[in-house]
């Protein structure tokens, strides 16, 4: 019977160190409470200066697709925001998680790394160009669940080559994606729980468990 | 019946060595440091390591630098990789055996 228990550990040992070296584990917490935070203020301007006179993300732009934000949605100012916040979010993300990969002398591009990206980024991008279709036919009532659903995907997939409970967050973000569906008035809303608070529980919690020491 | 325990490699015979060969099993190549935050061991104890499975032949060393500092990587060599697959066929049948 001992010599089952310590066969066994050493299978499962052999398992460990397969996974974990085949995982990127430099991903930071701080990247996430980064994000998140940089998403909370994408929402508070998008809510500010857009939501009241442009309505978007609401139910009256389905009924009306001739209103002025039919086929000018990509000079539109909720985009340009969309994009700034985008890229402030994955640029502060990115900092932390360079700052982490210095301190684990893991390679920011390494192997692990690069598997990450490309399984985050495919059903990211599949729908991205999913929803710029939905967009250009004025269907904008989909557009926040659809944000929330896919990127939870991209989550999930990824999962696989990171830290294990980077997919709980997967979760939570194609869960509230689907709740958001039936909410579309409230898309903004969604999307800020979603890509602000989230992320930023997600990254104290990682933190916490990780980096604090 | 054959002997299983036969198959067992004594190169592989502690939980360092192990630990190293499944890192390189499963990248291309790994550096000292990472290796050292995976198996959580001292430098000296895991070079010495390194050391008798260079000797086997199993792994192969790349030294080169970032920046100033040194960067030496492992990787696994195809006798280690054979080698490795063997020892670990030998386990699963032990422990079916049990």
């Amino acid at each position: 019977m001992n010599a089952t228990q310590k066969l066994s550990n050493e299978l499962h040992d052999i398992k460990k160190m397969m996974e974990q070296s085949s995982r990127f584990i430099s991903l930071s917490g701080l990247s996430g409470i980064a994000a998140g935070v940089c998403a909370l203020i994408g929402a508070w301007f998008a809510n500010n200066f857009i939501g009241r006179d442009e309505v978007v993300l609401t139910r009256q732009s389905v009924n009306s697709p001739d209103s002025i934000l039919h086929g000018d949605f990509i000079n539109s100012r909720i985009l340009q925001i969309a994009f700034i916040t985008f890229v402030a979010a994955f640029l502060s993300a990115f900092i932390f998680t360079y700052r982490r990969s210095k301190k684990t002398n893991v390679p920011i591009w390494g192997t692990t790394a690069k598997r990450l990206m490309i399984n985050v980024s495919v059903p990211m991008i599949a729908g991205g160009i999913f929803l710029l279709a939905l967009i250009k036919d004025g269907v904008y009532d989909f557009v926040a669940p659809g944000c929330l659903i896919f990127y939870g995907l991209g989550v999930l997939n990824a999962s696989k080559y990171t830290l294990h409970e980077t997919r709980y967050l997967g979760y939570c973000e194609i869960i509230l994606g689907l709740i958001c569906l039936y909410f579309p008035g409230d898309g903004l809303y969604f999307w800020a729980a979603g890509f602000g608070i989230l992320h930023i529980v997600y990254g104290v919690f990682m933190w916490l468990k990780y980096e604090r020491n | 019946m054959k002997n299983p325990i036969e198959n067992l490699n004594k190169t592989f015979d502690s939980r360092i060595r192990l630990g190293i060969m499944s890192a390189l099993m499963v990248n291309t190549s790994v550096n000292f440091n990472q290796l050292k935050e995976l198996i959580q061991v001292t430098d000296g104890n895991l070079a010495s390591h390194i050391k008798a499975l260079e000797d086997s032949g199993y792994i192969k060393i790349q030294k080169g630098f970032i920046g100033k500092k040194t960067n030496t990587v492992y990787s696994v060599t195809k006798a280690g990789e054979k080698a490795f697959r063997v020892h670990l066929d030998a386990l699963e049948k032990m422990i079916k055996n049990i």
